[in-house]
């Protein structure tokens, strides 16, 4: 069962209009910078897709990766914990100007809706946000005493995330922090395409180190030396 | 108002931070909000083994590396790139924040708009302006054994932090177990603000004037004293 793609643009080629898509990362560490470049080069060229809701903890920084989506006007909506940064200016714009819809979920809970969506478990209790304004209009319950709000899951249609080792049946590694949501959007979504640094044969990652296991992977494509958001932001490129 | 200078007497950040330090248990697992908290790092006693945790999936990093060392794969919450520790660990996010709300964690310090006398939190903004942005200080709140706020006593107008009820937007209910402030170290224990401690420079009424609520004692108040030089 080979998962390898072959090209940037054949791995994002099916994503379509009104798509939901994962992206992985926190920050600059764990994000798929040439897969969302693949996708931005692609609505340059085509006018699709657009109209994406795009889940991630943050909402891009600089002019590059989501941000760069956003700048583009390929979103729609954002759902992420912490759509601040120190040069947010994209989302800020779009989203003042009311061109960009926020769902604003706390970062724990945003983690286990996408990790509830790939466990099959269609709603959680959690103590977090119990009491405030984000728990607004959710069902609560009290468990042994204490209040807990109701969250549902988070599915999509496609996780674009990155991983440091793959392989051709699609089990990945990942780079030190870069792990973060990624394994848990690899899960979630109908379609996880997965861009990492280095592809071998079935069989080159020990299994004892095997992160996330082919199963939730269906394309693999190799992007040797992948470049790093946070770098790009300190150096002013511009996609 | 007060009949005092707050500015004359009221300790430093460096000098909160330090006071805070010094509560923190050897063998601890311990997460230290972004901005001030951070700094609580820095004056962890000699001798004791503290590990920390951050949300995006590491549990015993260490210093900041040098400038040009950075691996911008290897950060925290706060995007800073970070160090590893002998013993250092990875997780995915879901992990992360299970240690969080499971109760694995000995302490979570947090930093304050205002804090209410029965423990509520309010430090993720202050009104409906703007983008807002919530991150994991939702999910901090809940499940640490215990959970610490550095702040100063009263805002940059005067006006007290430490109140009846909150009038900002809530980060959490009834979550904060102890208060580390510019003048005094206050604990939340059945609804109540618990005065601990408080500087030597300043009177009881004197404090009771720039806090919202009232202060109750249990017991003796401690001098709140701290070096000079931070």
């Amino acid at each position: 069962m080979d998962k390898t793609v072959s090209t940037l643009t054949e791995a994002i080629a099916e994503i379509p209009d009104n798509a939901q898509i994962m992206i992985g990362g926190f920050g600059g560490s764990g994000a798929p910078i040439e897969l969302i470049h693949a996708l931005i080069d692609r609505f340059r060229a085509t006018g699709s897709p657009k109209n994406i809701t795009v889940i991630n903890n943050n909402a891009g920084n600089g002019l590059i990766g989501i941000a760069a989506m956003i700048k583009a006007g390929m979103v729609g909506k954002m759902i992420c914990s912490f759509p601040r940064s120190s040069n947010a200016e994209a989302f800020n714009e779009r989203y003042l100007s009311g061109e960009i819809t926020l769902e604003l979920v706390p970062q724990g809970t945003l983690a286990e809706r996408i990790r509830a969506a790939g466990a099959g478990i269609p709603a959680f209790y959690t103590p977090s946000s119990y009491g405030t304004e984000l728990a607004e209009g959710k069902p609560t319950e009290q468990f042994d005493g204490k209040m807990y709000v109701r969250e549902r899951w988070l599915k999509a249609d496609y996780a674009l995330i990155k991983g440091q080792k793959g392989d051709t049946v699609g089990n990945l590694t990942y780079r030190l922090a870069g792990r973060n949501f990624n394994p848990l959007m690899a899960m979630a979504a109908n379609k996880t395409i997965a861009q990492v640094s280095e592809l071998g044969a079935a069989g080159s990652i020990d299994p004892e180190q095997v992160i996330t296991p082919g199963l939730f992977v269906d394309a693999v494509i190799e992007v040797v030396n992948p470049q790093q958001e946070e770098v790009l932001v300190r150096t002013g490129v511009v996609h | 108002m007060s009949d005092f200078n707050i500015s004359e007497v009221a300790l430093s950040n460096a000098q909160i931070a330090w006071r805070a330090a010094q509560d923190i248990e050897d063998g601890s697992y311990v997460n230290l909000g972004i901005g001030f908290p951070e700094m609580i790092a820095k004056f962890q006693p000699e001798g004791r083994d503290v590990t920390y945790h951050t949300e995006n999936g590491v549990l015993g990093f260490g210093k900041a590396p040098a400038e040009g060392a950075e691996d911008w794969d290897l950060i925290n919450a706060g995007k800073k790139a970070i160090t590893l520790n002998p013993g250092a660990s990875f997780f995915h996010h879901a992990d992360s924040f299970a240690m969080v709300r499971g109760g694995h964690l000995d302490l979570a310090v947090l930093g304050a708009y205002q804090i209410a006398q029965n423990g509520d939190l309010a430090n993720w903004r202050v009104g409906s302006k703007g983008v807002p942005a919530v991150g994991g200080a939702m999910d901090l709140v809940h499940g640490a054994k215990r959970v610490a706020v550095v702040t100063d006593h009263v805002t940059k107008d005067g006006k007290p932090k430490l109140v009846e009820a909150c009038s900002f937007p809530l980060t959490g209910v009834a979550c904060v177990t102890r208060v580390y402030t510019s003048l005094a170290v206050v604990d939340i224990k059945d609804d109540k603000f618990i005065l601990r401690e408080k500087l030597p420079a300043i009177t009881m009424e004197q404090l009771q004037a720039v806090t919202g609520a009232k202060l109750h004692t249990d017991g003796d108040v401690a001098d709140l004293i701290v070096p000079k030089d931070l």
